[in-house]
């Protein structure tokens, strides 16, 4: 069941994630709540997500049990800010941030990792 | 580069410039918001509005939603996320140029760029954002569990989610550089009777210390100068907002709080230009207070038009 009101896709298991990843090479998932930190997030996203036509954007509820594949993540270590954001490339994590970023943030880590579109 | 002649033009897409794209699309004036930030401003970062009129309970992000879908419906353009460089607000054409070098030009402006939460400004706090430096007690207190946390401020926000985190925290430190709290009468009682509260007045924090996550800050007393390093796992802060107008700084008039001077009817001193919402003089900001300033704004610059044509 989608938990998150946004306008992205939502990944609702972990099995969902991984075939996400297997079946694209640039990922970026917000995993978060429907909360302040996180909304701005989602927003960004649902902006840039036309531009960017290399990357999927998606997002995951953090509440959910399957998101422990993200909140349990190596990369997520010592993370104690909602959203847990995730960037993927060829299924590995390439950048993870914790709490809100804004649009120049999101997109120079999008341009570093998976080159300017 | 593309030089698009508008009615209206409007710095901002939180409650303020959403209605004011309202009234003015629907008074079939070409209308064009231009946005910094996600639309909907702080209105977004509301997790649930239960004192709107005519509305039981939304979200913040829904009643944003419903405000950019109703303008866009009523014909008005909205650019988000971009960048203005240079603003040109005198003579009868309004002019603003974003970083990518695309030109808009209006004949009446609407500036209303909200405010933000009001940042700490000492060292480690970038650092530490996101691993122990909080702004949001629902967001992140449930990663504070069993934990020791401080708290700074000492309105009403701060005393508030103070209470709340003891639902998480074993002990919750209110930093607060005066000696009195400017929070209603209640939550000051709430939070005094609360044990697991304790208050360091007339000090402010200095540092925020740490390796992978937050260990420690430095406090200084106000009145003795004295510094003290003491040990947290998390800072929670809650120190007002500020005005979105460093950019604009020149260009309106402003107080000595970076806050656009505007009449009753939302003018500024400058014909044509017209201010609402948070970043406007003004003792209480909530959404409704930025809906009737952005509506007042519409009309007033309705009217500018309207009169300027028949002069």
């Amino acid at each position: 069941m989608k938990m998150l009101q946004t306008n992205l896709q939502e990944v609702e298991t972990a099995a969902d994630l991984q075939k996400l990843l297997e079946e694209n090479e640039n990922v970026m998932v917000c995993c978060g709540r429907m909360g302040p930190m996180c909304i701005p997030v989602y927003e960004v996203m649902e902006e840039i997500e036309d531009e960017y036509t290399n990357v999927k954007f998606a997002v995951m509820a953090f509440d959910s049990p399957e998101a422990g594949v993200i909140r349990n993540a190596p990369e997520c270590r010592g993370f104690m800010g909602l959203p847990f954001t995730m960037y993927y490339k060829n299924g590995k994590v390439v950048k993870a941030t914790s709490s809100i970023q804004n649009f120049k943030q999101v997109t120079n880590i999008l341009d570093e990792n998976f080159g300017k579109n | 580069m593309s030089k698009d002649m508008y009615d209206v033009m409007i710095l901002g897409a939180g409650a303020a410039g959403l209605t004011a794209g309202i009234y003015s699309s629907r008074a079939k004036l070409n209308t064009l918001i231009l946005n910094e930030g996600a639309v909907g401003g702080q209105m977004v970062l509301t997790h649930e509005i239960a004192n709107y009129p005519g509305v039981e309970n939304i979200s913040g992000y829904a009643l944003a939603n419903i405000m950019k879908k109703q303008a866009r419906d009523f014909g008005c353009a909205i650019k988000s996320n971009v960048k203005v460089s240079r603003y040109g607000f005198e003579g009868n054409v309004k002019e603003v140029e974003l970083e990518d070098g695309r030109t808009f030009k209006a004949k009446t402006v609407i500036v209303a760029p909200g405010g933000r939460p009001r940042p700490l400004g000492i060292p480690g706090e970038d650092a530490f954002k996101g691993k122990g430096i909080s702004y949001c007690a629902t967001c992140d207190g449930d990663f504070f569990t069993g934990k020791e946390l401080v708290v700074v401020g000492g309105g009403n926000s701060a005393l508030e989610e103070a209470v709340s985190l003891t639902k998480y925290a074993t002990k919750v430190t209110i930093v607060h550089q005066f000696d009195h709290f400017q929070a209603f009468a209640h939550a000051i009682k709430e939070a005094k009777e609360n044990p697991k509260i304790s208050f360091v007045m007339e000090s402010e924090l200095r540092e925020v210390k740490g390796n992978e996550n937050v260990e420690s800050v430095v406090i200084e007393n106000l009145k003795t100068g004295e510094r003290s390093e003491m040990k947290t796992d998390g800072v929670f802060v809650f120190i007002g907002y500020l005005p979105n107008t460093e950019s604009l700084q020149g260009t309106v008039p402003m107080n000595e709080r970076g806050e656009i001077v505007v009449d009753p009817l939302m003018k500024t001193s400058i014909p044509g230009v017209f201010a609402a919402g948070d970043s406007i003089t003004k003792r209480f900001r909530q959404v409704t207070t930025a809906v009737a300033d952005g509506t007042i704004a519409a009309l007033s610059a309705a009217e500018f038009i309207r009169t300027s044509e028949v002069s």
